[in-house]
């Protein structure tokens, strides 16, 4: 379990107030100045050296991320931040946590990520459903710029900071980053062609970063506290501690933060009192948000919790997001209940996605019942990989992946409830919860 | 300059290419839909999927991917063949299949590649979406079930049309294509849409199950409805115009035509003049050639050549003109007129053309436009306008009031006196510009304007090496064609002070007839319009789809069209008209075939015996005028109903009533 010491999200429950002062007893906005005055290539630096990897979905590296944008931002073309607080996948509320209760670390970590990457301005982009959160944010931003520590002299750096938090307008689609670009810039929220990469022509054609909310309000505290203090928690390349929301058939479910690399089983054990009615009742997990792949009780169980651990599993670390389902669950109707949301998000851009997930939620719908051919399983198989990696945006893959995991592992079950539809075979009632 | 194989076949392309565009160099078919030459890449469609490495392991859109150095482009391969399968499979489930009933039916996009890249079968078994059709006004039918969401309609609106009118409502499969508040689409160049559109989604309303493509003869044409000369395919079925569509030509009309020139043809079976007709006591009766011809020639007796003139009309071809010149040249005449808008244009060719071309006036970078609206005056020079805005950041100026042309316009007054003295700012721009333009519109280009504007020449610098921003914009196409021949006399002011007693008219009937109410009239023409009414002989002539013809626009480029239909009834091309009454009255015209004519015209002006522009040498004018002022001159008619065919047209009465005057369309009872 990590010790309490070395938990970046102190106020991570709310015991203490938000606002700034008690950010700056929690050590927030202690020393920026300091920090800022390692130079913008040292942090960088510091932030490789960490292992932190984006803790957004896709884990790619932050540091490397950071160290793309240019050098020296040539005169009328500036560099920006933004950071994604449209957490809108199913499971994931980690977000949310953090700007509720600790935004000045997040607010924090604008500055320190965008002067690093020599960034003239940050845009928050905060989910619309947020709303109390999106309250506390511009609040938080307020007490910053009141404070001094934002905008012309941030800290009394010299350097010159803006952060502008926008509320986003419901679509979950505005989380994919270049999607996220377009809706700030007012247009219709739909993902751009890569390239060019944002990096390159990002929001209003600007060298742009984007990046998650933890990703970012992690950055000063591995400044402060060094990269070795970071890299100490996880397995090589799964470094770090990360916030997990773990929700489903668990006793207490909770957003905790924990080491990388930490097992399911210590994970549900430690903070969660223990899957509801026992690990024998647990049917299957959905480790990282609604959109990888579910992964069966047998294999979770003693699973590490990393993107690595789980990408050999067939899924993905995803948010950590992690949706504990037990054997009272209608496996199958859970995972229709994805695809009706993914077939409600879809931009409706590129062809695949706006036709493949429509499809693929009708046959998953009479999947359900057993209103099906045997034959329809394959064929629902083959219309997701039809999808994935076809697609403008990941949305696609994210419509496909549960899909692919749900006949992965519990095909028999699909093929139980057909033929008993056909009434070939007689299979016992068991009433089940549909939830 | 990227090195690449595109399955295994090397090919060079420049640099900024495209994957796609190096597949083509490599003469390998790549199937899409949304990717359009003339419109932004949306990638959205994936059926230009290919293989590319290094890349990442997955399928990469070729339109929007740049092609790099020693990339290896594979476009047959099984990840490919499975893409495209897939793609087309997801096209077709939501696509209702009804090709029995759909006008796009035998050139649709979406058919021709299902038959090459689809599966044969549906494994489809749920129902099919539908979608209530939109109404986007009298030209565009919409099915939109038919939709396969490529959005070249939508980008075409932005980018080209610059009316915002289309967008996409919704998202992910209940996104809809819309013209948002079932508003009719306004833009002069609607029509496009129907052309983008590769499937039946938008189709011609007023050509709805009217004719399969497969059953319609193409003739290449010259659309007379503006000075643009745009190059058309005329589509005809046992003998009537069907339908019109753009041909390509990238230095006149891109591959776009204006809705007048798409949608008027339908003006060719109403209200036409199908036989000669000769008046008794003050009433037109209908009479043979010969009772037409002699009617003229006993009118003609003793009349002295200055008492005969002339009038060509809006859409004369340029042999017509010359044999009607020939006549009155026979005839002892001079007298003839085709500056029917006013316009005081002569003197050397570069002082009427539009000499920057069409396709350069997208590189200039000021233009001044001065009594002109381009958007109702000639809808092609507009887009080349906002190309020029867009593109090249141009800044555009008018004298002269106008509506919305659909990019920033720094407006300089309505009066024309603010030629002679250019604000400051705009004087600036002008000084400082290396491609500055100058756009008068031909109803306008009075003496006094045409002097203030040569005034501008050299303190502007319009005139360097290699651009000459001096440009009249002609109101119709036959104008320039008719300065080229010199069919040009005392203008139609002067001649309506001392009316002649004997006036032909050749298709002219946007002049105010009033002043020659006791001339004798002679219309040869095609549509029953003012001409007519106050004619007293009527010849029945050709309309411009009916005639081999002639045709320099406002740039100066000549082109040729071919016959497509002939005329109807005892209707006869307009110089055959003219070579026959000239033998009745005794004048020997030189022709007999039309080749000779042509003939004819080459040996006295060679630049027009051959098809495209004849360089003009620019010469300084100092005219002499008084200052230029009062307002300019607006459009005498509205942008649909600009000449005979158009009046005549159904549909552009319907455009007229709903897109101008904004009243409701007539709902049709169901059937």
């Amino acid at each position: 379990m990590l010790a309490d010491s070395d938990r970046i999200f102190t106020n991570l429950y709310g015991f203490q107030p938000w606002g700034i002062d008690a950010a700056m007893q929690r050590g927030d906005w202690v020393e920026t100045k300091a920090l800022m005055a390692m130079g913008q290539d040292a942090i960088i630096d510091a932030i490789k050296a960490s292992g932190l990897r984006g803790r957004g979905g896709a884990g790619f590296p932050t540091g490397m991320k950071w160290s793309f944008m240019p050098k020296e931002p040539k005169p009328g073309r500036p560099s920006f931040l933004v950071i994604n607080a449209d957490e809108s996948e199913p499971g994931s509320c980690k977000d949310r946590e953090i700007i509720r209760h600790d935004p000045h670390k997040l607010v924090e970590g604008a500055l320190i990520a965008g002067y690093a990457m020599r960034a003239r301005a940050a845009y928050i982009y905060i989910r619309g459903e947020y709303i109390r959160e999106a309250e506390t944010l511009f609040a938080a931003v307020a007490q910053a710029y009141e404070k001094g520590f934002l905008g012309l002299n941030a800290c009394g750096s010299g350097y010159d900071f803006d952060v502008f938090v926008h509320r986003g307008a419901g679509a979950y689609i505005c989380g994919e980053e270049t999607a996220m670009l377009e809706s700030l810039e007012g247009k219709k929220g739909q993902p751009r062609l890569k390239p060019p990469f944002p990096a390159g022509a990002g929001l209003y054609g600007c060298p742009t970063t984007v990046n998650n909310v933890e990703s970012i309000a992690v950055g000063p505290t591995i400044l402060r506290r060094g990269a070795e203090w970071f890299a100490s928690f996880g397995r090589p390349n799964n470094l770090g501690t990360k916030l997990f929301q773990i929700s489903g058939h668990v006793n207490r479910p909770c957003v905790v933060e924990e080491a990388m690399s930490i097992s399911f089983r210590d994970l549900i054990e430690t903070h969660c009192g223990g899957i509801r009615g026992g690990w024998d009742n647990l049917l299957a997990v959905i480790p990282g948000g609604s959109s990888v792949p579910l992964v069966p009780a047998h294999e979770i169980a003693d699973a590490p919790m990393d993107f690595d651990g789980l990408k050999e599993l067939k899924s993905g670390l995803g948010t950590a997001a992690v949706i504990v389902m037990d054997k009272s669950t209608d496996i199958v109707r859970a995972i229709a209940r994805l695809s009706y949301f993914y077939k409600h998000e879809s931009c409706g851009q590129c062809t695949p996605c706006r036709e493949g997930t429509g499809w693929m939620w009708r046959v998953m719908q009479r999947l359900v019942t057993g209103d099906a051919e045997p034959h329809e399983i394959d064929l629902l198989l083959e219309v997701t990989t039809q999808v994935e990696g076809h697609t403008i945006c990941a949305l696609g893959d994210a419509a496909a992946w549960p899909i692919q995991g749900l006949i992965r592992h519990f095909r028999p079950e699909i093929e139980k409830r057909i033929a008993k539809r056909q009434g070939f075979v007689a299979v016992p009632h068991t009433a089940m919860a549909a939830e | 300059m990227p090195k690449l194989t595109v399955d295994g076949i090397e090919v060079e392309v420049p640099a900024g290419a495209t994957v796609m565009q190096a597949c083509e160099a490599a003469g390998v078919e790549i199937p899409r839909f949304c990717y359009h030459e003339r419109l932004s890449i949306a990638g959205n469609c994936r059926m230009c999927l290919v293989q590319v490495s290094p890349g990442p392991p997955k399928p990469q859109a070729s339109c929007a991917l740049p092609a790099a150095e020693g990339q290896a482009v594979l476009t047959a391969s099984p990840m490919v063949t499975k893409a495209r399968a897939g793609v087309m499979e997801f096209l077709l489930i939501n696509h209702p299949l009804d090709c029995p009933i759909c006008d796009q039916g035998g050139e649709c996009d979406l058919q021709d590649q299902a038959m090459a890249y689809g599966k044969g079968y549906s494994r489809f078994d749920e129902n099919k979406r539908a979608v209530t059709n939109k109404h986007m006004g009298p030209l565009i039918k919409t099915v939109m079930t038919r939709c396969i969401h490529c959005t070249r309609c939508v980008r075409f609106a932005e980018e080209v049309a610059g009316a915002e009118e289309i967008g996409a409502l919704g998202r992910g499969e209940t996104m809809q294509i819309t013209s948002y508040l079932e508003q009719a689409v306004t833009s002069e160049l609607s029509g496009n849409v129907i052309d983008l559109c590769p499937v039946g989604a938008l189709t011609a309303k007023p050509h709805a199950f009217n004719a399969r493509p497969w059953e319609l003869k193409r003739t290449d044409g010259i659309d007379v409805m503006d000075a643009i000369g745009s190059n058309i395919e005329i589509q005809t079925r046992s003998g009537a115009v069907v339908r019109i569509k753009p041909r390509l030509n990238d230095d006149v009309n891109e591959e776009w035509i204006a809705d007048t020139a798409r949608f008027g043809a339908d003006g060719l079976k109403e209200r036409r003049l199908d036989r000669p007709y000769v008046q008794f006591n003050k009433v037109l009766k209908p009479a043979s050639w010969t009772d037409a011809f002699a009617a003229i020639r006993s009118a003609l007796e003793g009349v002295s050549g200055d008492e005969i003139a002339a009038l060509a009309g809006p859409m004369a071809g340029l042999e017509d003109m010359v044999a009607l010149k020939d006549l009155l040249a026979g005839l002892g005449s001079t007298s003839h007129e085709s500056r029917l808008d006013g316009a005081a244009l002569s003197g050397p060719r570069a002082h009427w053309r539009l000499n920057s071309t069409l396709a350069g006036l997208e590189t200039a970078d000021a233009v001044l436009l001065v009594g002109l609206n381009p958007r109702v005056d000639a809808p092609l020079l507009n887009t080349r306008l906002r190309k020029a805005v867009r593109k090249g950041g141009a800044q555009i100026f008018r004298i002269g009031a106008g509506e919305d042309l659909s990019y920033p316009v720094h407006e300089l007054g309505d009066d024309l006196a603010g030629l002679a003295k250019l604000p400051h700012g705009a004087d600036e721009a002008f000084r400082k510009a290396e491609r500055p333009a100058i756009l008068i519109g031909s109803r306008n280009a009075t003496a006094p304007v045409l002097a203030a504007a040569h005034a501008l020449v050299e303190p502007l610098g319009l005139v360097k090496d290699g651009w000459n921003g001096f440009n009249i914009v002609a109101s119709n196409a036959s104008q320039v064609g008719a300065l080229e021949i010199g069919f040009v006399a005392q203008g139609l002011a002067a001649l309506a002070e001392n009316p002649p007693k004997i006036l032909f008219l050749l298709g002219a009937d946007d002049i105010d007839l009033t002043p020659f109410a006791n001339s004798f009239i002679v219309y040869i023409g095609s549509h029953g319009d003012a001409g007519a009414q106050a004619a007293t002989v009527i010849l029945p002539a050709a309309a411009y789809t009916e005639r081999p013809g002639t045709y320099v626009n406002m740039e100066g480029r000549v082109q040729r069209a071919l016959r497509a239909t002939f005329p109807p009834g005892d209707a006869r091309e307009d110089w055959t008209i003219l070579r026959a009454l000239a033998e009745v009255l005794g004048v020997q015209l030189p022709y007999d075939t039309l080749a000779q004519l042509r003939a004819r015209i080459g040996s006295e002006w060679p630049h027009l015996a051959s098809e495209g522009i004849a360089p003009a040498q620019w010469e300084a004018a100092a005219l002499s005028a008084d200052a230029p002022a009062g307002p300019a001159k607006q459009p005498v008619s509205n942008f649909y109903q600009s000449n005979a065919i158009l009046r005549a047209s159904p549909t552009m009465a319907a455009c007229v009533a709903e897109i101008l005057e904004g009243r409701a369309p007539m709902l049709e009872a169901a059937e």
